[in-house]
């Protein structure tokens, strides 16, 4: 299938896709199974430029947008969903930067991301503010200079591994929702630490940790989008990002569909190849076009997204004002509705692609030492995290009514 | 520091991947046709670019227009310059006629760079004949470096020496120096746009009996290759009297002498 990729898109898969296969199947189970952080891959994608292919290059990039990132994540992700999110919850980190950062607070942070040279992490959720995202009970007091945060987040991906955090705490519990403010938070500021890593299901090469915040003196220099802003940050960087997620799923369903033919195709009984069966054709033909069509909306939409997130890269550059504030100028609606259908459908089609591959293989498919479970294990999160499936529903409903209204 | 790559391209056939998709064959995977042990070479040398301030990587070939592709993939692995020895001239060389070649090749790069060579690295069988320098092969580790000297591990049959050499010198890699970079993408941007010069035999000035087929004193009557060689004996012993009165129980037991 031509999807009409430039020449640098091609080599940004390629390349990829030669990490992927080179260096991260070989010891995909290993980290899978040690939940240790995959950091000698991590030095191999720094290596091969793949952590800024996202970011303008003024700020150490090649220019690209979401649908470069999405490539990367894609390819990472057919051979390990886990390790795909050393790049993907980088991005979440620095989405919010590129778009509600100052000249300043982009020219600090951005380089170090762009080059992986420092992982990035995202913060908002919080044991009692999950989907209820602003429920958040996190507090940031502004003393002088500086922001002195306390309370505790926790689910955070690439939690100890990231040294910058995009963070999200209250100014004023008393306005709830629109007291809730984003900032920027080094590792290894006084007041900040690590509490428990989280044991689980899937993406285990992915550390997710719960960060405690004592007195934590953040300079007020890293606020991030102005005071009462948060929501407005969180959901302008949800609706750039989500379709990460949504490339990670894609990834993760065509890996279990390559693993899963290959197997299929071997295994004899009743004295024939199990694919020869038509139930078995069947299947995988339901699993290879929903896979297409998974990638057939990411691709467009993060197509239309990025041209006018571009323009408005540009526009910020000679303005000096954010990136979000010239993109309500370059396009008055917001991406919300067609993001949340991205990630969406493609992490609804990575979950019944993964279990179908599972049920293709058989017995053999339900084995640890075989990877097919894996990419069922690592499916599920694709369908919970940055908005559950439910949420995005409700953002879909929403916005559709709104449009109604509008007439 | 000035160092140079000296690499080969495999016969492309040997290299030849088929596009699952399309069933058709792989252009890609023929770009990549660097020797297998080349790779490591460059690999070793952009490893020490990176170490030390102020290096540039050169990398030559000599071969057929299609060696170009070769170049541009070692660019594409953090070379800095690429430089292709082409002319008919040079076809049918043995090592002697090659290592000639080669050595009035670098006299060149070190003319146009203004730049001299301090330190050439080749694949273990890339190794053509001899440089008038200091030379190391089956080097599997390069200890220390700097612009005066460099002290490499050289893989012997029961261990490791640690050797060192004064600059310039020649050191040939295994495999078991490293593990290839996969090619960067601004390396692949470079690689595109990268002017390779290409020169014949009369733009680096040799000596026309001295080159290709005809400047070659070797005659391939048949190429083999030789059998390995299958494991040998350690003498052991607390003392050197000891072992040697080992080694003799050995040679009689053998009935040797
Ligand atoms: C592995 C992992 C990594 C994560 N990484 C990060 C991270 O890096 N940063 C970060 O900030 N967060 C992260 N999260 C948090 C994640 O975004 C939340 O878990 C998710 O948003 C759901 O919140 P919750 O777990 O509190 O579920 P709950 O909100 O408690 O939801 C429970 C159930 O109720 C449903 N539900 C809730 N509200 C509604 C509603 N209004 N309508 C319909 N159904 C509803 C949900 O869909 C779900 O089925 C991570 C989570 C996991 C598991």
């Amino acid at each position: 299938m031509n999807y009409f990729l430039t020449e640098e898109q091609q080599a940004i898969q390629e390349t990829a896709r030669e990490i992927a296969q080179k260096k991260i199947k070989p010891v995909r189970e290993h980290y899978d199974v040690s939940e240790e952080y995959p950091w000698p891959i991590v030095e191999e994608l720094r290596k091969a430029d793949l952590f800024g292919v996202y970011f303008p290059t003024q700020y150490g990039g090649l220019g690209g947008a979401g649908f470069e990132l999405c490539l990367v994540v894609e390819e990472i992700s057919r051979v390990c969903g886990g390790t795909a999110l050393t790049i993907a919850c980088t991005a979440l980190c620095a989405f919010p930067i590129i778009l509600f950062g100052t000249p300043k607070q982009k020219e600090k942070y951005l380089p170090d991301l762009a080059s992986g040279k420092r992982l990035g992490a995202f913060t908002i959720t919080e044991p009692e503010a999950g989907s209820d995202a602003t429920a958040t009970s996190c507090k940031a007091k502004k003393e002088g200079d500086y922001y002195v945060l306390n309370g505790t987040k926790n689910f955070c991906s690439n939690g100890n591994a990231a040294e910058i955090y995009t963070l999200f705490a209250s100014t004023n519990p008393a306005r709830g929702p629109r007291g809730l403010s984003a900032f920027i938070v080094e590792k290894g500021t006084p007041g900040f630490s690590m509490g428990k890593k989280e044991v689980k299901m899937g993406i285990r090469a992915s550390p997710t940790y719960e960060l405690n915040f004592d007195n934590c003196k953040v300079p007020a220099e890293n606020f991030l989008g102005g005071e009462g802003h948060g929501l407005s940050v969180a959901q302008g960087t949800f609706d750039i990002s989500r379709p990460g997620v949504a490339a990670q799923a894609l990834g993760i369903a065509q890996g279990a569909l390559d693993e899963a033919l290959n197997y299929a195709r071997m295994r004899k009984q009743f004295g024939q190849s199990v694919l020869s069966f038509q139930s078995s054709q069947h299947m995988a033909a339901d699993m290879a076009t929903q896979i297409e069509a998974a990638r057939s909306l990411l691709y467009s939409v993060t197509r239309a997204m990025d041209k006018d997130l571009l323009a408005a890269e540009a526009l910020s550059e000679k303005s000096g004002k954010t990136v979000y504030e010239e993109l309500k100028k370059v396009s008055s609606k917001r991406w919300t509705k067609y993001s949340a259908m991205v990630k969406l459908f493609c992490s609804d089609v990575a979950m019944k692609v993964t279990t179908d591959a599972v049920q293709l293989c058989g017995g053999i498919g339900y084995m640890r030492d075989f990877p097919v479970e894996k990419y069922m294990r690592d499916a599920k999160i694709t369908q919970i995290y940055e908005g559950t499936n439910q949420i995005q529903r409700n953002e879909i409903g929403y916005a559709l009514i709104k449009e109604l209204a509008k007439g | 520091m000035h160092i140079l790559a000296c690499i080969k391209q495999t016969p492309a056939t040997s290299n030849v991947q088929i596009d699952p998709k399309t069933g058709t064959l792989k252009r890609e995977g023929m770009a990549a046709a660097i020797n297998p042990f080349d790779e490591y070479a460059i690999e070793e040398a952009v490893r020490i670019k990176e170490k030390v301030p102020n290096t540039v990587v050169s990398v030559l070939t000599m071969g057929p227009p299609q060696a170009e592709e070769s170049l541009r993939d070692a660019i594409s692995r953090g070379c800095d310059q690429a430089f292709h020895l082409c002319d008919r001239a040079f076809a049918g060389a043995d090592t002697y006629a090659t290592s000639y070649a080669l050595q009035m090749g670098i006299r060149k790069i070190e003319t146009v760079t203004q730049k001299k060579v301090d330190l050439i690295l080749c694949g273990k069988q890339t190794n053509d004949g001899e440089l008038d320098i200091p030379n190391a092969a089956y080097v599997k580790k390069v200890e220390e470096i700097n612009e005066t000297m460099i002290r490499v591990w050289r893989m012997m049959e029961d261990g490791a020496d640690l050797i060192e050499l004064p600059l310039p010198a020649l050191i040939a890699v295994v495999k078991e120096i490293n593990e290839p970079r996969v090619p960067s993408l601004r390396g692949k941007m470079a690689a595109k746009k990268a002017v390779i010069p290409r020169w014949t035999a009369q733009d680096i000035e040799a000596d026309k009996t001295k080159i290709g087929l005809g400047g070659s004193p070797t005659i391939v009557a048949s190429s083999f290759n030789p059998p390995p060689r299958i494991g040998g004996v350690k003498i052991g012993g607390a003392t050197a009297e000891e072992k040697a009165k080992n080694l003799v129980a050995k040679l009689l037991e053998m009935k040797l002498i």
